[in-house]
Protein backbone atom coordinates (compact mmCIF):
# COMPACT_ATOMS: atom_id res chain seq x y z
CA UNK A 1 0.00 0.00 0.00
CA UNK A 2 1.25 3.32 -1.22
CA UNK A 3 0.40 6.73 0.41
CA UNK A 4 0.49 9.02 -2.46
CA UNK A 5 0.12 12.74 -2.03
CA UNK A 6 -2.21 14.78 -4.55
CA UNK A 7 -2.61 18.26 -5.29
CA UNK A 8 -5.95 19.02 -7.40
CA UNK A 9 -6.95 22.47 -8.53
CA UNK A 10 -9.17 24.76 -7.01
CA UNK A 11 -12.85 24.20 -8.24
CA UNK A 12 -12.29 20.28 -7.57
CA UNK A 13 -11.03 20.67 -4.07
CA UNK A 14 -14.57 23.01 -3.51
CA UNK A 15 -16.07 20.40 -4.86
CA UNK A 16 -14.29 17.35 -2.86
CA UNK A 17 -14.25 19.48 0.56
CA UNK A 18 -10.65 18.62 0.59
CA UNK A 19 -7.38 20.80 1.41
CA UNK A 20 -5.01 21.63 -1.34
CA UNK A 21 -3.40 18.33 -1.00
CA UNK A 22 -4.85 15.24 0.04
CA UNK A 23 -3.21 11.56 0.29
CA UNK A 24 -4.62 8.57 -1.11
CA UNK A 25 -3.55 5.13 -0.18
CA UNK A 26 -2.78 2.84 -3.21
CA UNK A 27 -2.63 -1.10 -3.26
CA UNK A 28 0.35 -2.38 -5.19
CA UNK A 29 2.57 -0.59 -7.08
CA UNK A 30 1.23 3.00 -8.07
CA UNK A 31 -0.20 4.12 -11.63
CA UNK A 32 -1.59 7.01 -12.86
CA UNK A 33 -4.46 4.85 -13.70
CA UNK A 34 -4.61 3.13 -10.20
CA UNK A 35 -3.92 6.24 -7.94
CA UNK A 36 -7.40 8.16 -9.86
CA UNK A 37 -9.06 4.85 -9.01
CA UNK A 38 -7.83 5.55 -5.69
CA UNK A 39 -8.95 9.20 -5.79
CA UNK A 40 -12.34 8.59 -7.43
CA UNK A 41 -12.82 5.98 -4.52
CA UNK A 42 -12.09 7.88 -1.94
CA UNK A 43 -13.89 10.86 -2.94
CA UNK A 44 -16.66 9.97 -5.31
CA UNK A 45 -18.01 13.85 -6.15
CA UNK A 46 -14.81 13.67 -8.26
CA UNK A 47 -15.68 11.16 -11.02
CA UNK A 48 -15.82 11.80 -13.97
CA UNK A 49 -14.14 15.32 -13.55
CA UNK A 50 -10.65 14.63 -14.22
CA UNK A 51 -10.98 12.01 -16.70
CA UNK A 52 -14.48 10.43 -18.35
CA UNK A 53 -16.37 7.92 -15.93
CA UNK A 54 -15.17 4.37 -15.50
CA UNK A 55 -11.68 4.94 -15.70
CA UNK A 56 -11.94 7.08 -19.27
CA UNK A 57 -9.93 9.35 -21.20
CA UNK A 58 -8.65 12.13 -19.37
CA UNK A 59 -10.48 15.56 -19.68
CA UNK A 60 -9.32 17.11 -22.71
CA UNK A 61 -8.39 20.36 -19.97
CA UNK A 62 -6.75 18.21 -17.28
CA UNK A 63 -3.06 17.67 -17.41
CA UNK A 64 -0.63 15.79 -15.05
CA UNK A 65 2.17 16.47 -13.57
CA UNK A 66 5.21 15.47 -11.37
CA UNK A 67 8.65 15.37 -10.31
CA UNK A 68 9.07 17.99 -13.13
CA UNK A 69 7.82 16.00 -15.59
CA UNK A 70 4.34 16.11 -17.98
CA UNK A 71 3.03 13.12 -17.23
CA UNK A 72 -0.08 13.74 -19.40
CA UNK A 73 0.34 12.21 -21.83
CA UNK A 74 1.75 8.36 -20.23
CA UNK A 75 -0.34 5.27 -20.09
CA UNK A 76 -2.87 4.81 -17.61
CA UNK A 77 -0.69 1.44 -16.63
CA UNK A 78 2.58 3.85 -16.25
CA UNK A 79 4.24 3.58 -13.11
CA UNK A 80 4.35 7.06 -10.63
CA UNK A 81 7.68 8.19 -10.34
CA UNK A 82 9.77 6.68 -7.30
CA UNK A 83 9.35 9.92 -5.33
CA UNK A 84 5.38 10.29 -5.66
CA UNK A 85 4.70 6.56 -4.93
CA UNK A 86 6.94 7.08 -1.69
CA UNK A 87 4.99 10.14 -0.66
CA UNK A 88 8.02 12.20 -1.00
CA UNK A 89 6.39 14.50 -3.74
CA UNK A 90 2.93 15.31 -5.23
CA UNK A 91 1.32 13.77 -8.46
CA UNK A 92 -0.23 17.47 -9.28
CA UNK A 93 -3.55 17.01 -11.28
CA UNK A 94 -3.97 20.42 -12.90
CA UNK A 95 -5.77 22.85 -15.53
CA UNK A 96 -4.91 23.84 -18.43
CA UNK A 97 -4.55 27.51 -18.96
CA UNK A 98 -7.10 28.17 -21.44
CA UNK A 99 -9.26 31.36 -19.77
CA UNK A 100 -11.76 31.97 -17.69
CA UNK B 1 -46.47 35.07 5.63
CA UNK B 2 -45.01 33.57 2.29
CA UNK B 3 -41.46 33.37 1.07
CA UNK B 4 -40.30 34.44 -2.26
CA UNK B 5 -36.87 32.48 -3.21
CA UNK B 6 -34.88 33.37 -6.67
CA UNK B 7 -32.52 30.93 -7.35
CA UNK B 8 -30.00 32.56 -9.60
CA UNK B 9 -27.40 30.35 -11.68
CA UNK B 10 -24.38 32.72 -13.03
CA UNK B 11 -21.21 32.22 -14.80
CA UNK B 12 -19.72 31.69 -11.60
CA UNK B 13 -21.87 30.19 -8.87
CA UNK B 14 -25.08 30.10 -7.69
CA UNK B 15 -27.29 32.50 -5.59
CA UNK B 16 -30.29 31.65 -3.07
CA UNK B 17 -32.08 35.30 -2.91
CA UNK B 18 -34.86 35.27 -0.33
CA UNK B 19 -37.78 37.76 0.90
CA UNK B 20 -40.77 38.03 2.38
CA UNK B 21 -44.05 38.15 -0.14
CA UNK B 22 -44.17 42.07 0.42
CA UNK B 23 -41.10 41.47 -1.69
CA UNK B 24 -39.18 45.01 -0.56
CA UNK B 25 -36.18 43.60 1.38
CA UNK B 26 -33.83 40.56 0.00
CA UNK B 27 -31.12 38.80 1.89
CA UNK B 28 -28.34 37.37 -1.07
CA UNK B 29 -26.94 34.24 -0.32
CA UNK B 30 -23.81 32.90 -2.63
CA UNK B 31 -21.61 32.25 -4.70
CA UNK B 32 -22.27 28.34 -4.14
CA UNK B 33 -19.89 26.38 -6.26
CA UNK B 34 -17.94 29.70 -6.66
CA UNK B 35 -16.12 29.43 -10.13
CA UNK B 36 -18.13 26.58 -11.57
CA UNK B 37 -20.89 27.99 -14.28
CA UNK B 38 -24.21 27.46 -13.17
CA UNK B 39 -26.16 26.48 -15.92
CA UNK B 40 -29.90 26.39 -13.87
CA UNK B 41 -31.16 25.88 -10.21
CA UNK B 42 -34.60 24.94 -9.52
CA UNK B 43 -36.56 23.51 -7.06
CA UNK B 44 -39.25 20.75 -6.69
CA UNK B 45 -42.78 21.74 -6.34
CA UNK B 46 -43.32 18.53 -4.38
CA UNK B 47 -40.72 19.37 -2.13
CA UNK B 48 -40.04 23.45 -2.18
CA UNK B 49 -36.52 23.13 0.21
CA UNK B 50 -35.01 20.34 -2.29
CA UNK B 51 -33.42 22.39 -4.82
CA UNK B 52 -31.40 20.75 -8.17
CA UNK B 53 -28.14 22.91 -10.11
CA UNK B 54 -26.56 22.02 -13.24
CA UNK B 55 -22.86 23.07 -12.30
CA UNK B 56 -20.28 22.95 -15.07
CA UNK B 57 -16.74 24.14 -16.50
CA UNK B 58 -15.17 23.00 -19.51
CA UNK B 59 -12.13 22.05 -17.83
CA UNK B 60 -14.11 19.34 -15.18
CA UNK B 61 -17.16 18.48 -17.12
CA UNK B 62 -20.87 18.44 -15.45
CA UNK B 63 -21.67 17.87 -12.06
CA UNK B 64 -25.63 18.13 -10.44
CA UNK B 65 -25.54 18.99 -6.89
CA UNK B 66 -29.30 19.06 -4.47
CA UNK B 67 -29.50 20.56 -1.84
CA UNK B 68 -32.57 19.29 0.74
CA UNK B 69 -32.66 22.37 2.67
CA UNK B 70 -33.32 25.62 0.63
CA UNK B 71 -30.06 25.65 -0.63
CA UNK B 72 -27.92 26.33 2.51
CA UNK B 73 -25.45 22.60 1.95
CA UNK B 74 -25.45 20.88 -0.84
CA UNK B 75 -24.59 17.56 -1.94
CA UNK B 76 -22.91 15.99 -5.30
CA UNK B 77 -24.94 13.60 -6.89
CA UNK B 78 -24.55 11.39 -10.09
CA UNK B 79 -23.25 13.32 -12.92
CA UNK B 80 -22.69 9.85 -15.74
CA UNK B 81 -24.87 11.13 -18.76
CA UNK B 82 -24.32 8.45 -20.64
CA UNK B 83 -26.44 7.78 -24.05
CA UNK B 84 -28.37 4.87 -23.53
CA UNK B 85 -27.89 3.88 -27.68
CA UNK B 86 -25.20 4.36 -29.94
CA UNK B 87 -25.05 8.08 -30.69
CA UNK B 88 -25.79 8.82 -34.31
CA UNK B 89 -25.04 12.11 -35.78
CA UNK B 90 -26.33 15.55 -36.23
CA UNK B 91 -25.88 18.67 -38.80
CA UNK B 92 -22.64 20.17 -37.44
CA UNK B 93 -22.00 23.72 -38.00
CA UNK B 94 -20.78 23.33 -41.47
CA UNK B 95 -23.41 21.24 -42.80
CA UNK B 96 -21.51 17.81 -42.09
CA UNK B 97 -22.46 14.62 -39.71
CA UNK B 98 -20.99 15.29 -36.24
CA UNK B 99 -21.37 12.76 -33.45
CA UNK B 100 -23.51 13.11 -30.81
CA UNK B 101 -21.20 14.10 -27.92
CA UNK B 102 -22.58 15.14 -23.90
CA UNK B 103 -21.43 18.37 -22.75
CA UNK B 104 -23.39 19.76 -20.24
CA UNK B 105 -27.14 20.24 -18.46
CA UNK B 106 -28.88 23.04 -19.46
CA UNK B 107 -32.17 22.83 -17.79
CA UNK B 108 -33.31 20.69 -14.93
CA UNK B 109 -37.24 20.00 -14.50
CA UNK B 110 -38.20 18.27 -11.45
CA UNK B 111 -41.33 16.20 -11.76
CA UNK B 112 -44.43 18.27 -10.84
CA UNK B 113 -45.31 15.77 -7.94
CA UNK B 114 -42.39 13.16 -6.86
CA UNK B 115 -39.59 14.78 -5.49
CA UNK B 116 -37.11 11.90 -6.54
CA UNK B 117 -37.86 12.42 -10.63
CA UNK B 118 -36.02 15.23 -12.02
CA UNK B 119 -35.61 15.35 -15.86
CA UNK B 120 -32.39 17.23 -17.16
CA UNK B 121 -32.25 18.66 -20.81
CA UNK B 122 -28.43 18.33 -22.16
CA UNK B 123 -25.97 19.37 -24.62
CA UNK B 124 -25.99 17.45 -27.64
CA UNK B 125 -29.75 17.35 -27.44
CA UNK B 126 -31.18 14.79 -25.61
CA UNK B 127 -33.64 14.06 -22.33
CA UNK B 128 -32.68 12.28 -19.47
CA UNK B 129 -34.34 11.39 -16.10
CA UNK B 130 -33.34 10.29 -12.49
CA UNK B 131 -36.03 8.62 -10.16
CA UNK B 132 -33.67 7.93 -7.22
CA UNK B 133 -33.03 11.70 -6.58
CA UNK B 134 -30.46 12.29 -9.36
CA UNK B 135 -28.24 8.85 -8.27
CA UNK B 136 -27.94 8.23 -11.28
CA UNK B 137 -29.76 9.33 -14.87
CA UNK B 138 -31.28 7.07 -17.99
CA UNK B 139 -32.09 8.86 -21.68
CA UNK B 140 -35.33 8.88 -22.76
CA UNK B 141 -34.07 7.93 -26.01
CA UNK B 142 -36.82 8.25 -28.16
CA UNK B 143 -36.34 12.16 -28.73
CA UNK B 144 -33.13 11.46 -29.63
CA UNK B 145 -33.31 8.91 -31.62
CA UNK B 146 -36.89 10.77 -33.74
CA UNK B 147 -36.28 10.62 -37.35
CA UNK B 148 -35.32 14.08 -37.67
CA UNK B 149 -32.65 13.92 -35.50
CA UNK B 150 -29.87 13.97 -38.08
CA UNK B 151 -30.94 17.35 -39.27
CA UNK B 152 -31.00 18.90 -35.84
CA UNK B 153 -28.05 21.37 -35.74
CA UNK B 154 -26.76 23.19 -33.54
CA UNK B 155 -27.42 27.23 -32.40
CA UNK B 156 -24.23 29.57 -31.35
CA UNK B 157 -25.08 28.27 -27.80
CA UNK B 158 -25.03 24.33 -28.89
CA UNK B 159 -27.60 22.16 -29.89
CA UNK B 160 -28.90 22.54 -26.33
CA UNK B 161 -32.43 21.10 -24.75
CA UNK B 162 -33.34 23.84 -22.88
CA UNK B 163 -36.96 23.56 -22.24
CA UNK B 164 -38.78 21.19 -20.18
CA UNK B 165 -42.22 21.83 -19.85
CA UNK B 166 -44.86 19.59 -18.25
CA UNK B 167 -48.22 19.76 -17.67
CA UNK B 168 -49.03 19.13 -13.74
CA UNK B 169 -52.42 17.89 -14.47
CA UNK B 170 -51.09 14.92 -16.66
CA UNK B 171 -47.66 14.52 -15.76
CA UNK B 172 -46.90 12.10 -18.71
CA UNK B 173 -47.80 15.28 -21.16
CA UNK B 174 -44.04 16.95 -21.81
CA UNK B 175 -42.68 19.74 -24.12
CA UNK B 176 -39.21 19.99 -25.03
CA UNK B 177 -37.63 22.58 -27.29
CA UNK B 178 -33.91 22.20 -29.05
CA UNK B 179 -32.23 25.11 -30.53
CA UNK B 180 -31.74 24.57 -33.89
CA UNK B 181 -33.89 21.99 -33.86
CA UNK B 182 -37.84 22.76 -32.75
CA UNK B 183 -40.52 21.58 -30.59
CA UNK B 184 -42.06 18.16 -29.47
CA UNK B 185 -44.21 16.75 -27.66
CA UNK B 186 -44.91 13.58 -25.71
CA UNK B 187 -47.85 11.89 -24.60
CA UNK B 188 -45.98 9.16 -22.64
CA UNK B 189 -43.80 10.50 -20.16
CA UNK B 190 -40.84 11.28 -22.77
CA UNK B 191 -40.59 7.65 -24.30
CA UNK B 192 -42.00 8.95 -27.24
CA UNK B 193 -42.44 12.09 -29.31
CA UNK B 194 -43.71 14.28 -32.53
CA UNK B 195 -42.69 17.22 -33.64
CA UNK B 196 -45.05 20.18 -32.58
CA UNK B 197 -43.47 23.10 -35.15
CA UNK B 198 -46.44 23.33 -37.50
CA UNK B 199 -46.91 27.04 -38.77
CA UNK B 200 -43.62 27.90 -37.53
CA UNK B 201 -41.70 29.94 -40.12
CA UNK B 202 -37.50 30.62 -39.61
CA UNK B 203 -36.08 32.78 -42.89
CA UNK B 204 -32.57 31.44 -42.33
CA UNK B 205 -33.53 27.98 -43.70
CA UNK B 206 -33.50 26.80 -46.63
CA UNK B 207 -37.39 26.12 -46.69
CA UNK B 208 -38.33 28.46 -44.11
CA UNK B 209 -41.39 26.50 -43.69
CA UNK B 210 -39.59 23.07 -42.70
CA UNK B 211 -40.69 20.78 -39.89
CA UNK B 212 -37.01 21.03 -38.66
CA UNK B 213 -34.56 23.20 -38.00
CA UNK B 214 -36.28 26.10 -36.00
CA UNK B 215 -33.70 27.97 -33.80
CA UNK B 216 -36.17 28.19 -30.63
CA UNK B 217 -35.02 30.48 -27.90
CA UNK B 218 -37.65 29.32 -24.86
CA UNK B 219 -40.68 28.19 -24.63
CA UNK B 220 -44.03 28.76 -21.71
CA UNK B 221 -47.15 27.29 -20.48
CA UNK B 222 -49.86 28.60 -18.22
CA UNK B 223 -50.73 25.11 -15.83
CA UNK B 224 -54.23 25.87 -15.51
CA UNK B 225 -54.07 25.94 -19.89
CA UNK B 226 -51.52 23.06 -20.95
CA UNK B 227 -52.57 23.21 -24.49
CA UNK B 228 -51.73 26.87 -25.10
CA UNK B 229 -48.01 27.21 -25.54
CA UNK B 230 -45.99 30.40 -26.02
CA UNK B 231 -42.47 30.46 -27.93
CA UNK B 232 -39.93 33.02 -28.22
CA UNK B 233 -37.98 32.08 -31.17
CA UNK B 234 -34.60 33.05 -32.67
CA UNK B 235 -37.01 35.49 -34.51
CA UNK B 236 -40.88 35.41 -33.84
CA UNK B 237 -42.97 35.45 -30.58
CA UNK B 238 -45.09 32.62 -31.73
CA UNK B 239 -48.46 30.95 -29.60
CA UNK B 240 -50.36 27.47 -30.16
CA UNK B 241 -53.63 26.48 -28.55
CA UNK B 242 -53.36 22.80 -29.59
CA UNK B 243 -50.73 21.95 -27.95
CA UNK B 244 -48.06 22.57 -30.14
CA UNK B 245 -49.59 21.25 -33.52
CA UNK B 246 -49.98 24.34 -35.42
CA UNK B 247 -48.42 28.02 -34.13
CA UNK B 248 -49.25 31.86 -35.10
CA UNK B 249 -47.11 35.00 -34.84
CA UNK B 250 -48.11 36.99 -32.54
CA UNK B 251 -45.45 39.42 -32.07
CA UNK B 252 -47.69 42.40 -33.01
CA UNK B 253 -45.98 45.94 -31.95
CA UNK B 254 -42.98 44.65 -30.49
CA UNK B 255 -40.15 46.92 -31.00
CA UNK B 256 -37.79 43.64 -32.41
CA UNK B 257 -39.59 39.85 -32.13
CA UNK B 258 -36.14 39.07 -31.60
CA UNK B 259 -35.52 37.63 -27.62
CA UNK B 260 -34.61 34.48 -25.86
CA UNK B 261 -36.87 33.81 -22.32
CA UNK B 262 -40.82 34.12 -22.38
CA UNK B 263 -42.73 33.56 -19.12
CA UNK B 264 -46.59 33.69 -18.42
CA UNK B 265 -48.19 35.67 -15.90
CA UNK B 266 -49.03 32.95 -12.82
CA UNK B 267 -52.95 33.62 -12.13
CA UNK B 268 -53.47 35.00 -15.68
CA UNK B 269 -52.90 32.66 -18.81
CA UNK B 270 -53.36 35.61 -21.47
CA UNK B 271 -50.57 38.36 -20.01
CA UNK B 272 -47.14 37.06 -21.40
CA UNK B 273 -44.03 38.56 -21.05
CA UNK B 274 -40.44 38.26 -23.13
CA UNK B 275 -37.47 40.88 -23.59
CA UNK B 276 -37.16 42.31 -27.19
CA UNK B 277 -33.72 42.60 -28.08
CA UNK B 278 -32.43 44.66 -31.06
CA UNK B 279 -31.60 41.31 -33.36
CA UNK B 280 -29.24 38.32 -33.58
CA UNK B 281 -26.42 40.90 -34.91
CA UNK B 282 -26.47 42.36 -31.80
CA UNK B 283 -27.50 40.85 -28.65
CA UNK B 284 -28.39 43.84 -26.48
CA UNK B 285 -31.63 45.93 -26.12
CA UNK B 286 -33.06 48.47 -29.10
CA UNK B 287 -32.12 51.92 -28.44
CA UNK B 288 -29.86 50.80 -25.48
CA UNK B 289 -33.45 50.96 -23.32
CA UNK B 290 -34.17 47.74 -21.23
CA UNK B 291 -37.63 46.68 -21.60
CA UNK B 292 -40.03 44.31 -20.51
CA UNK B 293 -42.94 43.73 -22.82
CA UNK B 294 -45.86 42.30 -21.54
CA UNK B 295 -49.25 41.43 -23.69
CA UNK B 296 -52.46 40.90 -21.35
CA UNK B 297 -54.20 39.39 -24.79
CA UNK B 298 -51.97 36.26 -25.35
CA UNK B 299 -49.95 37.99 -28.19
CA UNK B 300 -50.35 40.85 -30.69
CA UNK B 301 -50.90 43.40 -28.51
CA UNK B 302 -47.53 44.58 -26.41
CA UNK B 303 -46.99 47.09 -23.90
CA UNK B 304 -43.56 48.13 -23.27
CA UNK B 305 -42.07 48.36 -19.55
CA UNK B 306 -39.13 50.06 -18.56
CA UNK B 307 -40.23 52.13 -15.50
CA UNK B 308 -37.19 51.97 -13.14
CA UNK B 309 -34.78 49.46 -15.58
CA UNK B 310 -32.23 51.60 -17.32
CA UNK B 311 -33.55 53.76 -20.02
CA UNK B 312 -30.28 54.28 -22.01
CA UNK B 313 -26.98 52.99 -22.63
CA UNK B 314 -28.07 49.61 -21.51
CA UNK B 315 -26.05 47.07 -23.43
CA UNK B 316 -26.71 43.40 -21.78
CA UNK B 317 -28.63 40.24 -22.79
CA UNK B 318 -31.74 38.91 -20.88
CA UNK B 319 -30.67 34.71 -21.66
CA UNK B 320 -32.95 32.32 -22.29
CA UNK B 321 -33.57 30.67 -19.00
CA UNK B 322 -33.32 33.97 -16.97
CA UNK B 323 -36.99 35.17 -16.69
CA UNK B 324 -39.64 33.70 -14.02
CA UNK B 325 -42.55 34.67 -12.42
CA UNK B 326 -43.72 34.30 -8.30
CA UNK B 327 -46.96 33.51 -7.62
CA UNK B 328 -47.71 36.17 -5.23
CA UNK B 329 -51.52 37.08 -5.72
CA UNK B 330 -50.49 40.35 -7.70
CA UNK B 331 -47.61 38.26 -9.50
CA UNK B 332 -44.06 39.23 -9.52
CA UNK B 333 -41.94 38.90 -12.50
CA UNK B 334 -37.79 38.29 -11.87
CA UNK B 335 -34.96 38.21 -14.78
CA UNK B 336 -31.31 38.31 -14.65
CA UNK B 337 -29.24 39.73 -17.17
CA UNK B 338 -25.72 39.41 -18.91
CA UNK B 339 -24.60 42.25 -16.68
CA UNK B 340 -24.81 40.58 -13.37
CA UNK B 341 -28.11 42.59 -12.36
CA UNK B 342 -31.63 40.76 -10.94
CA UNK B 343 -34.49 42.83 -11.37
CA UNK B 344 -37.49 42.17 -9.90
CA UNK B 345 -41.42 43.87 -10.34
CA UNK B 346 -43.89 42.85 -7.25
CA UNK B 347 -46.68 44.18 -9.61
CA UNK B 348 -46.67 42.54 -12.88
CA UNK B 349 -43.92 44.04 -14.64
CA UNK B 350 -45.11 47.68 -13.92
CA UNK B 351 -42.11 48.77 -12.09
CA UNK B 352 -38.66 47.38 -11.79
CA UNK B 353 -35.36 47.75 -8.90
CA UNK B 354 -32.72 45.45 -9.09
CA UNK B 355 -32.68 42.65 -5.90
CA UNK B 356 -29.25 42.35 -6.67
CA UNK B 357 -25.96 44.14 -8.96
CA UNK B 358 -23.14 43.04 -10.24
CA UNK B 359 -23.26 39.45 -10.13
CA UNK B 360 -21.25 37.22 -13.24
CA UNK B 361 -23.39 37.03 -15.84
CA UNK B 362 -27.07 35.37 -15.02
CA UNK B 363 -27.41 32.37 -17.11
CA UNK B 364 -30.83 31.37 -15.30
CA UNK B 365 -33.50 32.89 -12.95
CA UNK B 366 -36.17 30.70 -11.37
CA UNK B 367 -38.65 31.75 -8.53
CA UNK B 368 -40.25 29.74 -5.68
CA UNK B 369 -43.25 30.80 -3.96
CA UNK B 370 -43.84 29.71 -0.54
CA UNK B 371 -46.15 29.27 1.76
Amino acid sequence: MSSVRVALPAHLRSLAGIGSEVVVEVAGAPTIGSLLDALEAAHPALAGTIRAHAAGPRRAYMRYHACGEDLSFAPDDAPLPEAVARGEAPFTVIGAIAGG
Amino acid sequence: MSTVRVLVGTRKGAFVITSDGARRDWRVEGPHFAGWQVMHVNGSPAEPDRLWASQWTDWHGQVVQRSDDGGRTWEALGNAFGYATEPGTHRWYDGTPHPWEFKRVWHLEPSPDDPETVYAGVEDAALFRSTDGGGTWTELEGLRTHPSAGAWAPGAGGLCLHTILIDPGDPRRMFVAISAAGAFRSEDGGESWELATGGLRSNFLPDPEAPVGHCVHNMAMHPARPDTLFMQKHWDVCRSDDAGATWREVSGNLPSDFGFPIAVHAHEPDTVYVVPIHSDALHYPPDGALRVARSRTGGDEWELLGAGLPQSHCYVNILRDAMAVDAMDRCGVYFGTTGGQVYASADEGDSWAPIVEHLPAVLSVEVQTIP
